[in-house]
């Protein structure tokens, strides 16, 4: 009998076990149908491909969703953290013809990759038309393809020159009148500080190239258009000599500090917040972040008071700065099933009220220029119409299906900063990029 | 016409019968029963290995890129022309080489060390021994890297603060910023991470050396350095082997480490970061496919001259065969 009882309980612990398997595996089941129930109403689901963000486009997501009454609903779906793994994924995603890319939050320098075999479904008409109103100039070049726009723009990133208004009075400069790199380099020189870009083997040194050599009347890729093998480079011009002299200058002479060539734009923050600050290129988030760091202690007040800004520094005092451009443009999938919907969406997330509440609360900025009217954005970004006129006359990457060859071989090529020299590393990035479109050479 | 087809139909016949008699009924339900659990992932093996290798050589034959699909043309061996001939692969190679001897010579030394002090321990203290050796080994490779990376960084790290009393270290020194001081530092985070796993390999072939031999040896009057030299090294000479085999394979495909510390910046690429790049980053399927393929051949040269030349015994360290 005791050992009967011993059965009977080992065998009601297995019943047991198995019970509990059981209810584990329909949870799981329940877990994987429920989505498949909510997606079986009438409502269409558009999923939109975000950028990590503080969680501003999953807000947006909501506030259209409720806006739509019915007619879809916006799921949100995480890229990558950085710009090249999120394009890496999206152009996997659009050759394989996935149809969940609905909306996608697409950097704009990958924009032409996208477009030029047909992965984007084209904008409509009438939607390019509204969606193109008062839309800043820089932001639209970023959004079109062969003059058509292809995207639709949603926010709007520049860099600007941040300076610390103890140095500048200090070194004489006028802030309020336009500044070169040389009168900044010789400032930084002359007070021992150091300059804050980024000359990391980075995407952001693409981003400095190209704002120079913009800034001095050029252009890194003649035309935009063209063929790999046909493509033709304005390095080896004057103007791309005077970046590469400019750039060699601050690496030799030790003018952006010891960490130069790794610095990235969160270290040039780090290094501008310190007692070596002087002028910094950088996008806005500085400005939260260095809020935000007094908030938690790491920064005096006095830094926050002391810092103060304008448009990016010029290359030749005669010409205009043509300051970097960024942010993120929206785009539709052509194998979307839900195409018009999604551009609906896209309309309602890219309202200018939609912008400048993201502006407030996630730091991006418009790149509708009604958007920076609120007077929330002036209240929370004191800084903003040097934004916006920064926004104006800011000139998108080289705008090419084969941005990332171009991209990656001048930053191969032009770091470390202080390697860069006006009479070699111009000419031979510009045969060595060439070589690889050819199919020549390795990256 | 008819004659032919029963030879050809009698001749795996009669070879069959030639070798059946050699198994006995129990061999037979045996090597069946082999091949019954064996069989599932022997398929499986073959789906996920084989055919991505063909599949990458199939494609390394194409000019393709994936956001250009309407362009893909078959260029036979071109991509490989390309990739030889390339300054960047031979660096490349070169790098990989010297991050794999580097690493597996000092690994190797570190883990004789570990292993013997694993060995030589007392009771005691041997689980909790083994268990901090092994606790580099267990954290992910891409977590460690990052360790090492902030510890060694110019702004966040602590490493140039606590080692400012060696010369060459200061506060202002950019380990990430020129070749050597990043490639040491990667080398230093593999070899930290990495040596548990070789003193683990080196410690099973430690209990393997008979006790006998070494006590033999002592009573001939033989020193520490004679009994290590003459009696415990060619004892276990194939648990050597199979430990250099396996963290040579595995240092020369080494990735995680560089793509996080430099990502291939100042010249420290690898030939998987090369690999990765041209075929991920790039879009570019032909020509990263082909770099694929020349990494496997590569793997499979050290396979062979560890397996052919060296005579490294994989079987027998299993105890399979002696």
């Amino acid at each position: 009998m005791p050992q009967m009882s011993a059965i009977t309980i080992r065998g009601s612990g297995k019943r047991k076990r198995l019970r509990h398997w059981a209810a584990i595996v329909a949870l799981g089941m329940g877990l994987t149908i429920l989505p498949g129930c909510a997606a079986s109403d009438s409502v269409p689901t558009l999923t939109w491909y975000i950028n990590p963000d503080d969680g501003g486009q999953a807000d947006l997501a909501q506030v259209c969703t409720t806006a739509a009454k019915g007619a879809y609903r916006i799921e949100t779906s995480l890229l990558p953290k950085d710009a090249a793994a999120q394009r890496e994924q999206l152009a996997r995603r659009l050759a394989a013809g996935d149809s969940s890319l609905d909306i996608m939050s697409i950097d704009p320098p990958f924009i032409p990759e996208l477009a030029e075999p047909g992965f984007l479904a084209p904008v409509p008409a009438d939607v390019a038309e509204r969606t193109s109103k008062n839309i800043l100039d820089g932001a639209l070049a970023g959004a079109t393809w062969k003059d058509q726009l292809v995207t639709v723009p949603f926010w709007a990133n520049t860099q600007i020159l941040w300076y610390r208004k103890s140095v500048a009075k200090a070194a004489g400069l006028d802030m309020t009148k336009p500044v070169t790199w040389d009168q900044l380099m010789d400032a930084t020189q002359k007070q021992g500080k150091y300059l804050g870009v980024q000359g990391a083997q980075a995407e952001s040194m693409t981003v400095w190239i190209n704002a120079l050599i913009e800034s001095a009347g050029g252009h890194i890729l003649l035309n935009p258009g063209a063929r790999a093998d046909d493509i033709k480079l304005g390095l080896t011009t004057p103007e791309g000599e005077k970046a590469a002299a400019i750039i060699g200058n601050i690496g030799k002479k030790n003018l952006g500090g010891p960490g130069l060539p790794t610095s990235t734009e969160n270290d040039s923050m780090i290094l501008f917040q310190g007692d070596k600050g002087s002028f910094m290129v950088n996008y806005p988030f500085v400005w939260p972040a260095t809020n935000a760091a007094v908030k938690a202690g790491s920064v005096d007040q006095d830094v926050l008071d002391d810092i103060g800004w304008t448009l990016y520094p010029r290359v030749d005092t005669e010409t205009d700065t043509a300051p970097p451009l960024g942010g993120i443009n929206l785009g539709v999938g052509s194998k979307s099933q839900h195409k018009d919907l999604a551009y609906k969406a896209i309309e309602c997330i890219t309202s200018p009220e939609n912008q400048a509440t993201y502006f407030v609360t996630n730091g991006n900025p418009p790149s509708n220029s009604t958007a920076y009217d609120d007077p929330r954005v002036e209240k929370q970004f004191p800084m903003a119409a040097t934004i916006r006129e920064s926004l104006k006359l800011a000139a998108p990457r080289p705008q090419t299906p084969f941005y990332n060859e171009i991209s990656t071989g001048l930053q191969q090529r032009w770091t470390p900063p202080s390697a860069v020299d006006p009479a070699t590393t111009p000419q031979n990035s510009q045969e060595f990029i060439l070589a690889v479109l050819r199919g020549d050479r390795l990256l | 016409m008819s004659t032919s087809i029963k030879a050809s139909k009698g001749t795996p016949a009669t070879r069959s019968q030639r070798r059946r008699p050699h198994l006995s009924d129990r061999a037979k339900s045996e090597r069946r029963l082999g091949w019954y659990l064996a069989g599932p992932a022997f398929i499986v093996m073959l789906a996920v290995t084989l055919y991505p290798i063909l599949q990458a050589f199939w494609d390394s034959l194409f000019s393709l890129r994936l956001t250009a699909p309407d362009d893909k043309a078959f260029i036979w061996f071109a991509n490989y022309v390309t990739v030889l001939s390339d300054p960047v692969w031979w660096r490349d190679l070169g790098v990989t080489v010297i991050i794999t001897i580097v690493t597996v010579v000092i690994e190797l030394i570190l883990g004789f060390a570990l292993a013997l002090v694993m060995d030589k321990a007392i009771k005691s203290l041997r689980g909790l021994l083994r268990t901090a050796i092994l606790v580099p080994y267990g954290i992910i490779t891409v977590v460690s890297a990052y360790a090492w990376f902030y510890a060694f960084d110019i702004n966040s790290g602590y490493v140039n603060h606590w080692f400012s009393w060696i010369p060459g270290i200061n506060p202002d020194l950019n380990w990430f910023a020129e070749f050597w001081p990043s490639l040491f530092v990667i080398m230093a985070s593999e070899i930290w991470k990495t040596t548990p796993f070789i003193s683990l390999l080196l410690l099973a072939g430690l209990a393997q050396v008979p006790g006998e031999l070494t006590e033999a040896a002592q009573v001939d009057g033989a020193t520490w350095w004679e009994r290590f030299r003459k009696v415990i090294v060619p004892n276990m000479k194939a648990a050597i082997m199979v430990a250099v085999l396996f963290r040579t394979l595995d240092a020369f495909r080494i990735f995680d480490n560089v793509f996080i510390m430099t990502n291939g910046a100042h010249g420290t690429e690898v030939l998987s970061l090369l690999a990765y790049r041209t075929s991920i980053s790039r879009l570019e399927i032909g020509l990263g496919s082909a770099i694929s393929v020349l990494l496997f051949v590569c793997v499979l040269i050290i396979c062979f001259v560890a397996i052919k030349l060296f005579k490294v015994d994989l079987a027998g360290t299993q105890g399979g065969k002696s």
